[in-house]
């Protein structure tokens, strides 16, 4: 081998890029392997491993957050490294810091294997990372599926209890079911664009820039336009979107409370990451199309989620149906981008609402796995009852994570709702702005009720006993100041954008 | 700018905010009262020092002691810029009185966990000093937000009667009224297309290219909705007096007598300048709803009321009636007389709260027909009382009676029908005021209150509770008779106003 060959080698190494994903994965097989090399009693801090990898990856990527790939593609097209992108990894890595937080406070009351959840959780991780920067169909598709088969197992994880198996199963057949719509448009869309015949057709259809290209080309071709609404309804699935949002309330009781904040947040940041990306960018010059199936979709969404919420018992149906509500707000920040007069802020916009709704669930999420009981089922709101007098620490956390949750100033959901509306406004979403509004005011009234719980109401055992509340899990130093930083950041976000306001406008 | 070395309207926000903040990081209790004293007399005292110095203070648009922070929003054209103008001065002073009072009252009242209270009465008033000193738009209904929230709270833990279902209702309500404004605001942000909340650059903006007429009417007609029942508007007024009959003394005194004057400044300062042809294309529907609701509906309802706090929680539901009326007649008088009636019924309604509590220890009800003949025992507490309700009914030497007088004056060119039934309203307002005056201290004692007084035998008006009164009372009359104190910003912060509408007018 000469020189000139290792220099060429050289200079196509691309793995560089995506060193954040690579060391996600390295770190998920080195715990698998630390499972078997290390005597018993040190299994329990494994898990420390995970997380610090996972800190450490953070930090890494904070460091290196302007890398020199930025604005580049890489692996032939495969992805492309968007200022979005960076975004969406730091989204992802501290969503996987606090489920792994979470997943300490919960698995430790059950009896199941520990060290194949961080496993899932990080690959899962590294998965969602490469899926917000996929630039190709087959990229995007295999990273999704990635997410999807972790999730599959994550949401069955607590195996001997029928609910969760249950959950696992319907989340399953959903998500075969989307995945083959999903598919199948992906492949009409390559077919369509591959035509020969047809102007702009390319021969790698399902890199974006060459789809982009083709349907500039052809605004009105009908099959493209079937095989766009396919990967919506695809997307739509995962977002947790009307009407395509059956799976939620189910499969979010099921599973462990870490599972469902991992899905409640990261898959639904994943699909949003993506129809950013493909609103924004590749479906552009179908908006006569996409914009009006995605408005519908965010009206029914919101008004489905927020009524559906109001006459639920059960906190974990209450939060994926309040959820389905955030996805119908979050809509209508893509609605602004995909629209005839694009907002400027928009994109920036549905990133802060990300993070607000990140910070605020798992705050809520944390609350719900201290309260959870042994068998992580003690989840109805009678179980909040006098919740303030006996700690009023996780109390004050679960206040401030659901006030910032119904967007009450001077909480960072406001901002976040906030920035989208004035987005929606700009592009021409009037409607379903005022149909927002009334959204969030129904929504003020089930959060509210269950904040009254917590704070107003008193313990009353079930009629025929006399039992006494169930235990609750005290609260450890790391889940304390790990729930602290989250009820600050809200506080604290809500006040100060400071930076974070800097990306708003950044396109 | 102010001759102090740092920015007395940030100080007046960040102080109660900060001791607040303290308090929820484990403040001891101890500290936290002996603290909030302080907390409560800063506002005070930086109010005071601004009034003083607002006349020779350098202005820019009418605004002194401008500064400006950035939260770095600068892209969205969102900052907090603080600064007061002759409309914002009057009320910066009210927030400040009124809170100091209601502070003082809520220290002395030894509530249940009275930290906690002290912590969310403080963050009310942090809200209350920033609604005033805006000059942004956003932070102007961002620190409203932030005083309102509190008193959800307050309601549903400290409250008395019905209070987990008023706080509830409170909640929805309050959080229509103020979603409906920001839909406004927003459009408003987008449709004026100067890509900035700032009130002063908005103005120069919407002076050089005023929005087309059916924009503003739509735009006012989101504002009117959406402040009018944050300030209780007929029909959407209901929540006002369950909440207020359910709320603790102090969150009501500052709810009523400061927060819920946020719609209506709102619509004087923000409305009123730059979308002058949308108020005046719904300044009839406007006037009639707050004639025929407000004062004459909401006044005969006031007077078949039976529980005292109720009882005050309608009269503040009808008095804002007189507010919009003056906002509908227009002119200079028209929103002069209301932020006069704004401070006037600020002071007041705050001092029927404080007095309604005090009669509240000695009686054991609210209830209007078990009560009497309390004058005899608690003499001063009745006069306070009277005195009070004299001056909510706008007698003269009141602060009140300048605001009614002057919003009729400017009425009766709006619409002399108008001004006939809204005049009525006064005699309304006279029957329950003297009525329920009467019926508390003079007149025989009913049998259950007996029995009351004769296990606690009620004590006069003590001298912790007497202070926060004197306050407001001293207030009420200060203005009652030197109405120029207050006039003279008004005017000054209106004319401008008014003649850059006729120049727009003209140069259409």
């Amino acid at each position: 081998m000469t020189l000139e060959a290792v220099k060429l080698a050289a200079e196509a190494n691309q793995w560089g890029a995506i060193f954040p994903e690579l060391l996600l994965a390295c770190l998920a097989l080195a715990l698998l392997a630390l499972e078997i090399v290390l005597p018993k009693k040190l299994h329990a801090y494994i898990p420390d491993v995970a997380l610090a990898g996972l800190v450490g990856t953070l930090g890494g990527l904070f460091v290196n957050f302007q890398s020199a790939t930025l604005g580049k593609e890489s692996f032939n097209g495969l992805l492309l490294h968007s200022p979005g992108g960076q975004v969406m990894r730091v989204f992802f890595l501290l969503t996987a810091i606090l489920v792994c937080i979470l997943a300490r406070i919960s698995l430790a009351k059950q009896k199941v294997p520990r060290i194949e959840f961080y496993h899932l959780v990080l690959i899962i991780t590294g998965a969602m990372m490469l899926l917000a920067q996929s630039n190709h169909f087959v990229m995007f598709f295999v990273a999704l599926e990635t997410v999807t088969i972790g999730f599959y197992i994550l949401v069955s994880y607590f195996r001997t209890k029928t609910a969760s198996l249950e959950a696992g199963l319907k989340y399953l057949v959903m998500g075969a079911l989307s995945s083959g719509m999903l598919l199948f448009g992906i492949v009409l869309l390559y077919g369509v664009a591959g035509n020969p015949t047809l102007p702009g057709h390319s021969a790698s259809a399902m890199h974006y820039p060459a789809l982009a290209q083709f349907l500039v080309a052809n605004p009105h071709n009908f099959l493209a336009g079937v095989g766009i609404v396919l990967v919506l309804v695809g997307v739509a699935f995962k977002i947790g979107a009307f009407p395509f949002q059956i799976w939620v309330p189910d499969v979010y009781q099921g599973a462990p409370t870490p599972v469902t904040a991992f899905l409640a947040v990261g898959s639904k940041a994943a699909g949003f990451a993506v129809l950013l990306v493909l609103t924004r960018d590749v479906f552009a010059s179908y908006d006569w199309l996409v914009t009006p199936a995605l408005t519908a979709m965010a009206a029914a969404t919101i008004l489905f989620g927020n009524i559906a919420a109001l006459t639920q018992h059960n906190v974990k149906r209450l939060i994926g149906l309040s959820g389905v509500s955030h996805a119908g707000f979050l809509l209508l920040g893509v609605v602004a981008l995909a629209g005839p007069v694009a907002s400027v802020s928009a994109t920036g916009a549905i990133y802060f609402y990300l993070f607000a709704y990140l910070i605020a669930s798992f705050a809520v999420f944390g609350v719900m796995a201290h309260i959870g009981g042994a068998d992580d089922s003690d989840q109805t709101l009678d179980h909040y009852a006098g919740l303030a007098k006996e700690n009023p620490f996780l109390a004050t956390i679960l206040a401030i994570g659901l006030g910032s949750l119904a967007g009450i100033p001077p909480l960072a959901g406001f901002m976040g709702k906030f920035f989208v509306f004035i987005a929606a406004f700009e592009g021409g979403a009037r409607w379903t702005l005022a149909l927002a509004v009334v959204g969030v005011v129904i929504s003020i009234y089930y959060y509210f009720g269950w904040i009254k719980a917590a704070f107003f109401e008193q313990w009353t055992p079930p009629a025929d006993t006399a039992a006494p509340r169930p235990s609750r899990t005290p609260v450890n130093l790391v889940s304390g100041i790990a729930l602290g930083c989250l009820a600050l950041a809200s506080i604290f976000i809500g006040f100060y954008q400071g930076p974070l306001g800097h990306w708003l406008t950044m396109k | 700018m102010s001759p102090l070395p740092f920015d007395p309207l940030l100080v007046s926000i960040a102080a109660p905010l900060a001791l607040a903040l303290a308090i929820a990081l484990g403040l001891p209790k101890r500290w936290s009262v002996m603290l909030a004293y302080g907390a409560f007399a800063i506002p005070v005292l930086m109010a005071l020092h601004v009034w003083w110095h607002f006349g020779d203070a350098a202005k820019d648009h009418g605004y002194a002691f401008l500064t400006r922070y950035s939260t770095g929003l600068d892209g969205l054209g969102i900052g907090l810029k603080l600064g007061l103008n002759g409309i914002s001065l009057p009320l910066f002073v009210l927030a400040a009185l009124v809170g100091f009072a209601a502070g003082l009252y809520a220290i002395q009242s030894g509530a249940e966990r009275l930290k906690i209270y002290l912590m969310l009465l403080l963050v009310m008033q942090g809200g209350l000093m920033g609604v005033f000193a805006s000059v942004d738009i956003f932070f102007f209904y961002f620190f409203h937000e932030l005083a309102l929230i509190p008193t959800f709270i307050m309601v549903g833990i400290w409250g008395g009667r019905d209070r987990s279902y008023a706080a509830m209702k409170l909640t929805i309500y309050l959080t229509l009224g103020a979603m409906v404004s920001l839909l406004g605001l927003i459009m408003l942000y987008v449709k004026s297309g100067a890509h900035t909340f700032d009130l002063i650059a908005l103005r120069d903006h919407l002076a050089a290219h005023p929005l087309a007429a059916t924009v503003q009417n739509n735009i006012a007609g989101l504002l009117l909705f959406g402040l009018g029942v944050l300030v209780s508007l007929w029909p959407l007024h209901t929540w006002a007096p369950l909440g207020y009959g359910a709320a603790p003394s102090s969150a009501a005194m500052l709810h009523a007598g400061v927060l819920k004057k946020f719609g209506v400044y709102g619509l004087i300062q923000v409305a009123l300048p730059l979308l002058p042809d949308g108020l005046a294309y719904w300044a009839h529907p406007l006037a009639w709803l707050a004639v025929i609701g407000n004062v004459l509906i909401v006044g005969l309802i006031t007077i078949a009321q039976r529980d005292l706090k109720q009882m005050i929680g309608y009269s503040s539901v009808m008095h804002m009636g007189y507010a919009f009326l003056g906002i509908a007649a227009g002119g200079i008088i028209g929103p002069g007389g209301v932020v006069f009636l704004m401070v006037a019924h600020g002071l007041s309604v705050a001092l029927l709260f404080l007095l309604a509590t005090a009669i509240y220890h000695r009686t054991q009800t609210f209830a209007l027909d078990e009560m009497g003949g309390l004058a005899q025992k608690t003499p001063v507490l009745a006069a306070f009382f009277v005195a009070a309700t004299l001056a909510s009914i706008g007698l003269p030497g009141f602060a009140n009676f300048w605001g009614e007088l002057a919003i009729f004056v400017a009425l009766w060119k709006f619409s002399p029908l108008i001004t006939a039934l809204a005049v009525a309203g006064v005699v309304i307002s006279a029957v329950y005021g003297l009525r329920s005056a009467a019926r508390v201290f003079f007149g025989p004692s009913t049998a259950g209150l007996a029995m009351v007084t004769a296990a606690h035998p009620p004590v006069d008006i003590t001298w912790k509770e007497r202070f926060p009164a004197l306050i407001l009372l001293a207030a009420l009359l200060f203005i009652g008779f030197w109405p120029k104190s207050l006039t003279t910003p008004i005017n000054a912060a209106l004319t401008p106003q008014i003649s850059a509408k006729i120049g727009n007018a003209t140069g259409r």
